[in-house]
């Protein structure tokens, strides 16, 4: 990948931080940085595509270090939990032999395992060594009939938001638009109801969290045509442009599809959010607006008043639980307002935010959200957040699982809430276990056991900071 | 705390219950070179044996009096003056433990007196102690039986004493029938990290861990606790009870030799085997070791590390009382809900169990409790894979017996380490069994997909 074709991605028209400078996101500093490379946020991106066969091409590191580590799951195919790389030698490294390893992986794993596609993710040491990845993936595709799609994420482009930009991008050079979806099945088709094509861009299906929203879609005649990236099925991303309407869910990341959705093939998106009872019911009243058919609003409106009822008696008794517990919100890339209304839903108070990676909008929705007096974090260090935890008398940490165990060293209740997680909570149902989790994290007799002092020790003070916590 | 729900039916199904005689043995069975008499039908040591030998995987000495028809009506006095004598005959042990039966119970027999009577009909077997224990197996279970044959043994054994902590490194512990072979052996080297010396009575773990020796066949036990140490327990310089069942031979320990007692209910979970650690220390006078600070803050970590999977599961536990409350306590300690609760029989730790309810009953019992409250895993012995079956649930294997378990005798449960382990268990079987998976949906408008299985390697249309 050319360096004004980084520049390209880096500019996204459609992203709030695309106003202050045009890098993306913050560049990394040597020596004091934490999150993952552009080969990461491509591969986080796709992986969830369940029919298709992900070869890394590289040494081991890339693939090795990350295979079959993701909380997304599959209704049907497994093939995505099968890790593939070319796992280069020295040898070809150095005699040159990558491509030629490359193109016999690729046959491999259609020999092996008949996949939907290949997705070929290339990485630092044959992007240096120069592998022409994309020659290698025509040619091979040709030979063998199958799709074979170069995904061109060198760990060194940049950050892992590139790497999802780098992702999109790659789905909207070779995938989207190659397909017309398959006719509504007769026996879905209902009376009274027209079906309405939607995608939804940036949803993972992270635990499964997406079959409590699903079975609402269905019954409002909403196909989903593609999910980008949870669940998903290569034949479905082929189809995406046929939509009517797309939805980002909780991400900028993947952003750049949409928008070229929108201004190629004339799809319009808006960006939403699952997480919460508020924001549940505003993504549906969003779709229902930009569709635009006056039956569907109907039916929206019937559906959002039930399901609120339901689960507002179904929170009642967490709310008791959970009332006026105070809250320090770490999210990272989600964000962060969107976890904040469904804590507010249960009565829960958040004291801080991360806004490492909010906008000046998303700011000032915060501040709306939370008040004035909201501490807004920078500095994510272990260090840092477990010194805000004190100052600020949290209940509980809530943030990604890297962060976890930075928070129960400090013997300090955690949620994890990133895409390691093994709890879904996005939907109204969602909001009952999103809320037991709360419950059972900070009500667990553990802390005080793990606070007290042994019966023998006079002096010491079990869970102060030390000064030397890992990152 | 517990409501104690009675018996309330006629027919026990899959019981849970193991007779008080089996239990006296067992406490016997930690003696070094001693054998148990029952006093009943041979069936009773029979069916005994059996179950020690699928328990540890060991031969195990157990003999009968092998009362009969004729000296069941008309008497079986000699059967146990005989028995002793052939027993003490042919391999001269070092104590015969003598519990009764159903059988003889029913009968009449006066044990006591009969252990008496042999010593005066054989004074050539005087150096050798015959310890009578009145266990029918029409009350209580394993865990009473054991008890009142410790109890035995101290009153047989144990002289009043002047000289308390004349040993001044020796401590005895009293170890009752909720710990294993792993268990005790770890609570001795608990002891000896103090610069304590420990009795240990009965010491299972010197006899049924498990051990190769030298002479390929035994009539009597391999190991345990010597008798000439027992006798000596009234030196020592404290006594540590652990299992409140022991309760009434510590009672009568302290009464007879006035060595100062600490009492245990369990040593799982961090509370209760700080407890243990900070009496030691004060005991010894000496500071707790690096290494057990280290293994303390280990489980710590184990602690929040697996409160994520353990908070909330619901959790049926069936067992003797001792074992009962142990496992409740370290569970509901982790934020668990024990919705089923079953002991065997009556005895007083069971009013601390933290669950709403124990029922004195069998494993249908637990079955029934569990599937009415909610249940994510059963702890209990082997016989409750099939529980646990019906249930869908997992079972962590506990108590006795356990014979479809390799070196369940020998697992370590307590301590911080032991503690720690199980936590790792239990957040390895409730995850592994999936109790919260979000069932997949599958959308009514979802197409192009014949078959939902990912083809296995090398396999080609």
């Amino acid at each position: 990948m050319q360096a004004k074709d980084i520049a390209e991605l880096l500019n996204e028209p459609a992203c709030e931080h695309n106003k202050k400078s045009k890098s993306g996101c913050a560049k990394p500093k040597p020596g004091a940085t934490a999150g993952g490379c552009s080969f990461d946020g491509a591969q986080i991106a796709l992986l969830p595509i369940a029919d298709v066969a992900h070869i890394v091409h590289g040494p081991i590191a890339c693939a090795g270090s990350s295979w079959d580590n993701r909380g997304t799951r599959s209704s049907g195919p497994t093939l995505y939990k099968i890790g593939m790389t070319t796992d280069l030698t020295e040898q070809d490294v150095v005699m040159g032999r990558s491509e030629k390893r490359l193109f016999h992986s690729i046959k491999q794993a259609i020999d092996s395992y008949q996949p939907a596609a290949v997705f070929v993710y290339n990485t630092c040491v044959p992007a240096l060594v120069g592998d022409d990845v994309d020659a290698v993936c025509k040619d091979a595709a040709q030979r063998y009939g199958v799709p074979v799609v170069p995904v061109d994420c060198a760990g060194f482009y940049g950050t892992k938001n590139l790497g999802n930009r780098i992702a999109g991008d790659s789905m909207f050079k070779y995938v989207i638009g190659t397909r017309d979806p398959d006719p509504v099945p007769p026996d879905a088709q209902r009376p009274g109801i027209t079906v309405h094509d939607v995608n939804l861009i940036g949803e993972y299906n992270i635990a499964g969290e997406f079959w409590r929203v699903l079975p609402l879609f269905d019954e409002l005649g909403l196909r989903i045509l593609c999910t980008l990236s949870g669940d998903a099925r290569f034949h479905q991303v082929q189809a995406m442009h046929r939509a009517e309407t797309s939805m980002v869910v909780c991400a900028k990341a993947l952003l750049n599809v949409a928008r070229k959705l929108e201004s190629t093939h004339g799809v319009p998106f808006f960006e939403g959010s699952f997480y919460g009872v508020t924001d549940t019911s505003h993504a549906f009243r969003e779709f229902a607006r930009l569709i635009g058919d006056a039956s569907l609003t109907e039916r929206v409106e019937a559906m959002i008043a039930r399901e609120e009822a339901k689960v507002d008696a179904a929170l009642e008794p967490w709310r008791q639980r959970l009332k006026g517990k105070r809250v320090l919100l770490y999210t990272g890339g989600v964000k962060s307002w969107s976890i904040v209304s469904a804590l507010q839903d249960l009565g829960m108070e958040v004291v801080a935010t991360g806004t490492g990676k909010s906008t000046e909008e998303d700011k000032a929705r915060i501040r709306e959200l939370m008040g004035e007096k909201t501490k807004m974090i920078t500095d994510g260090s272990p260090k840092a957040l477990i010194g805000i935890v004190k100052e600020y008398q949290a209940d509980i940490l809530i943030a990604g699982g890297r962060n976890m165990y930075t928070a129960l060293k400090a013997r300090i209740p955690f949620l994890d809430i990133n895409q390691e997680r093994e709890f879904g909570y996005a939907g109204y149902t969602g909001m009952a276990e999103l809320a037991r989790q709360l419950a059972l994290t900070i009500e667990s007799p553990v802390w005080t056991s793990v606070r007290k002092p042994a019966p023998w020790a006079t002096d010491s003070a079990p869970g102060v900071v030390m000064t030397a916590t890992g990152g | 705390m517990a409501e104690i729900i009675k018996r309330n039916k006629a027919l026990a199904v899959s019981p849970l219950k193991v007779s008080q005689p089996v239990g006296a043995s067992l406490a016997f069975l930690g003696i070094n070179r001693a054998i148990p008499m029952m006093h009943g039908s041979q069936g009773c040591t029979a069916f005994g044996k059996v179950f020690f030998v699928r328990h540890f995987r060991e031969p195990i000495p157990l003999q009968t009096t092998a009362m009969d028809q004729t000296s069941t009506v008309l008497g079986a006095d000699d059967n146990v003056i005989e028995g002793l004598r052939a027993i003490a005959e042919k391999n001269h042990p070092a104590l015969i433990g003598l519990p009764t039966t159903g059988l003889s119970e029913t009968q009449g027999a006066d044990i006591h007196r009969l252990a008496k009577q042999f010593h005066v009909t054989h004074p050539e077997y005087a150096d050798i102690p015959v310890v009578p224990v009145v266990t029918p197996d029409f009350s209580g279970c394993l865990e009473s039986g054991y008890a009142l044959a410790v109890k035995s043994m101290i009153d047989v054994l144990v002289p009043p004493s002047s000289n308390v902590g004349k040993r001044h490194k020796q401590v005895n512990v009293l170890a009752g029938s909720l710990l294993t072979p792993g268990d005790i052996e770890h609570v001795k080297e608990l002891v000896e990290a103090f610069g304590l010396r420990p009795v240990v009575l009965p010491d299972i773990a010197d006899s049924l861990d498990g051990h190769l020796t030298e002479a390929e066949s035994s009539p009597l036990t391999t190991g345990g606790t010597p008798v000439s140490e027992i006798v000596t327990m009234g030196e020592s310089v404290a006594t540590l009870v652990i299992g409140r069942s022991l309760d009434p031979a510590a009672d009568l320990l302290k009464e007879r030799t006035r060595v100062p007692d600490t009492r245990f209910d369990t040593l799982m979970g961090l509370e209760a085997v700080d407890a243990f650690v900070h009496a030691l220390t004060l005991i010894s006078g000496q500071p707790v070791p690096e290494k057990l600070e280290r293994q303390r803050a280990q489980l710590q970590d184990a602690m929040v590390d697996t409160h994520f999977m353990l908070g909330f599961a619901r959790i049926a536990i069936a067992g003797d009382p001792d074992l009962l409350y142990g496992y409740a306590r370290l569970v509901t300690d982790m934020g668990c809900e024990v919705t089923a609760a079953v002991a065997p029989s009556r005895a007083p730790v069971l009013d601390a169990v933290p669950a709403a309810q124990v029922k004195l009953g069998d494993l249908e019992d637990l079955e029934l409790a569990a599937r009415e409250h909610g249940v994510d895993l059963v702890i209990s012995n082997s016989h409750a894979a099939e529980t646990a079956q019906h249930l869908g649930v997992p079972l962590l294997r506990a108590g006795f017996p356990q014979y479809d378990l390799i070196g369940g005798y020998q697992k370590l449960w307590v301590g911080y380490r032991g503690t720690r382990q199980t936590l790792f268990d239990l957040a390895n079987i409730l995850v592994s069994n999936g109790h919260h998976e979000i069932p997949a949906y599958h959308s009514i408008y979802h197409t192009g997909e014949a078959s939902h299985a990912t083809p296995a390697p090398g396999h080609t249309h």
